[in-house]
């Protein structure tokens, strides 16, 4: 991960398979690594509210003993295919896809009323305050609520399964390296 | 000089001596590896991270150009604000954590891991230098005429040396201490930013006695409009043209920040995706409390120091921020007003420095990592590709300072805004497509790069901006056959369609294998850097 590995010549393609260099010793994924996804709970804002309780957990990704044969190409295509990656994305897109179609749906709604119906925005709603103003602060909320419940949704819905999936895929592609040589 | 402009200039000197100060402390423990270089070893936290992006981001257009906006046009400069901040949705939902897990440096590194790598990084590394240097020259533009303005000077050359100073300053920076240099005077500049606009937005509420209604109903008053002041339509509310031109700017500006290289280049200076999520939580946090301040700010300016006195002093309503700084300490002459005013110049210049340092690293990766990896002829040489940026970064130095002296009139907010939308054209279509699309292939990948950058650019070309109008570039000549001056409406969607196109067209089978690599590492952060 953020092991340096010294000076890379020009033009060194990102496309390592699954190049990690760290822990190529350890044969369990029972060692404990030194993963910065489990460090101390996060110290920004959308993360003080953690009433929530973790998602329940997804099985995992290996087939059994003989998926390490495959080769090191057909892993991420297995994982793919696996239930637990498969949970991990709909968990994903079922918040972000309508979560992205809101937002930008309000945001454009908004720019199109403000440009095109200045007389309705500028009905007062109470004092100085009309609702021009009340939807473009309603625009911050809704940012900042939208970011909150994105953090939130992620950390209990999907990074414990996504670190467990990691690992596996890496293993995986490891074990596959090492059948092919 | 008066008393202000000294003391403004002696806080400027401080923090130049003190981001030289972080350069050399750096540079002196560098290991000169691309990972240093680029990423900044990859080991920043999420708060240190969130304080630099939106150092990077958090620009002297929005700290002096939007208030002075909502000064000037009171409600349709708050259009702006939350432009630029429901923006970070995107980012966050769609890009951070997904190009955190897929790349390695660049953009291009996410498009080449599935598609044939030579063209997608030529194209990507094309239009990421094209969207750094158009933002670049809007702030080395802005530095220049914040000095005539904020220094009394308002000669060509005063202005011609503060671009060629600034220039020379953001590429040491780069080319000595890389992105951990970078990230420090990001960080440095975002919390004198903030600390500066905290005190701003308190001395303003206390001055109304905490009565934001009183504010408003001032400014209404003070501003000469009444009521319409605190309404949409006074700056946008002409002919339809003006009207469709801001709701391509609004679109340009949502979707553009997604595509901005040196955005995108923040999120591999972190560990993990989740720590890139964190970033992003962090930096929500911050540019939408400074952006709620600003328009606090405008319409402060426009209730203590009047409209009519913004425009006096600067047509465009720069000066807004300055002069309220200068009324609230007490006014002119006096040693709070004195005081305040020069904390704000100094803020002003040193958020500057900070943004275009980290606009210089991200086209410098730009050109080594994508650009002259691809294009250096194979049998060559091969030079360290770190030695190869941090001369990149000398290069678009002097090319930014080039183009900042030939485009010292123009306009800087339609620059930023400019910026955005090719941003947005060229870079996001691609970008969303490689990610979430099972069929996108090499040949859509370059189409959606060219079909959002050509007609971006094409279009301004044509626009009212560059002839044909008292206000553009050429006025004498007229080849102007469209009517927008933000061509974000027509580009953005071009770039989307030139994509699917280009992919429906191809005979290239998208590989299975490779989509599935990157979506289970993008989702999972399996094999990430």
């Amino acid at each position: 991960m953020q092991s340096s590995n010294g000076p890379r010549g020009a033009g060194d393609g990102p496309e390592r398979p699954a190049g990690n260099q760290e822990d190529r010793g350890t044969p369990s994924r029972d060692v404990t690594f030194e993963d910065p996804w489990h460090d101390a709970p996060a110290s920004g804002w959308g993360e003080l509210h953690d009433t929530g309780t973790p998602a329940p957990a997804v099985p995992p990704a290996r087939g059994g003993p003989g998926a390490a044969a495959a080769g090191a190409r057909d892993v991420y295509v297995e994982v793919q295919r696996s239930a637990a990656f498969q949970e991990v994305r709909g968990r994903y897109r079922r918040f972000v896809v309508p979560g992205t179609v809101g937002f930008l749906v309000w945001y454009v709604g908004y720019v199109v009323t403000a440009t095109t119906a200045p007389g309705f925005m500028a009905r007062p709603v109470a004092g100085a305050v009309n609702v021009g103003m009340v939807a473009g602060l309603g625009q911050f909320l809704t940012t900042f609520l939208l970011t909150w419940a994105y953090a939130r949704h992620a950390r209990l819905r999907r990074d414990r399964a996504a670190l467990e999936l990691r690992w596996d895929t890496q293993e995986l592609a490891r074990g596959a390296r090492g059948g092919a040589q | 000089m008066t008393g202000d402009q000294t003391l403004a200039l002696l806080l400027f000197t401080g923090f130049v001596a003190v981001t030289l100060g972080i350069t050399t402390w750096v540079s002196r423990r560098r290991r000169g590896s691309a990972e240093e270089f680029y990423a900044g070893g990859r080991l920043f936290s999420p708060m240190e991270n969130g304080f630099a992006i939106a150092g990077d981001y958090m620009s002297a257009a929005s700290f002096l150009g939007i208030a002075g906006l909502i000064a000037l046009y009171g409600y349709d400069g708050l259009l702006y604000c939350v432009g630029f901040l429901v923006a970070w949705l995107v980012v966050l939902f769609l890009v951070a954590e997904l190009v955190r897990n897929c790349g390695r440096f660049t953009l291009a590194d996410v498009l080449a891991a599935r598609m044939s790598e030579r063209p997608v990084r030529i194209a990507a590394g094309t239009s990421s230098v094209t969207v750094s240097v158009l933002y670049l020259v809007a702030q080395m533009v802005g530095a220049g005429s914040l000095v005539a303005l904020l220094l009394g000077r308002t000669s060509g050359a005063a202005q011609a040396w503060t671009v060629i100073g600034v220039g020379a300053l953001m590429v040491i920076y780069v080319s000595l201490g890389g992105m951990r240099a970078t990230t420090w005077i990001q960080i440095v500049k975002a919390v004198l930013l903030l600390g500066g606009t905290v005190v701003l937005t308190v001395l303003v509420l206390l001055r109304f006695h905490g009565d934001v209604d009183r504010l408003l109903l001032t400014a209404a008053e003070r501003s000469g409009h009444g009521t319409a002041f605190l309404a949409p339509g006074l700056k946008y509310g002409g002919d339809w043209t003006a009207r469709v031109d801001f709701i391509s700017l609004g679109l340009a500006l949502v979707l553009g920040t997604a595509g901005l290289p040196h955005i995108l280049s923040r999120f591999y200076t972190v560990p993990t995706a989740r720590a890139a999520r964190r970033s992003v939580v962090w930096s929500i946090g911050l540019i939408g409390s400074f952006y709620l301040m600003t328009i606090v700010l405008g319409f402060g300016a426009a209730a203590v120091v009047g409209t009519g006195a913004v425009r006096g002093s600067n047509a465009a309503g720069n000066t807004a921020v300055p002069l309220l700084a200068l009324d609230l300490g007490g006014g002119a002459g006096s040693t709070g007003g004195t005081v305040l005013f020069a904390v704000v110049a100094a803020v002003a210049f040193a958020t500057i420095l900070a943004v275009v340092a980290g606009i210089t690293l991200a086209s410098s990766a730009s050109v080594a990592h994508d650009l002259y990896a691809s294009l250096r002829r194979r049998h060559g040489e091969a030079r360290s590709e770190v030695a190869v940026a941090r001369w990149a970064a000398v290069g678009i130095g002097v090319v930014a300072i080039a183009l900042g002296l030939l485009a010292r009139d123009l306009n800087v907010a339609f620059l930023v805004g400019l910026a955005f939308a090719v941003a947005a054209s060229a870079n996001l279509p691609v970008l969303l497509y490689s990610l979430f699309w099972r069929g996108f292939t090499t040949r859509g990948a370059v189409w959606a790069v060219y079909g959002g950058l050509l007609p971006a650019i094409g279009l301004v070309l044509l626009s009212p901006v560059v002839s044909g109008d008292p206000d553009s570039l050429f006025p004498a000549v007229d080849f102007q056959y469209f009517p927008l001056e933000n061509p974000g409406i027509v580009s953005i969607p071009l770039g989307f369609l030139a994509g699917w196109l280009g992919t429906v067209t191809s005979d290239e089978v998208a590989d299975e294998a490779k989509y599935a690599e990157t979506e289970v590492r993008s989702l999972t952060g399996a094999g990430a850097v």
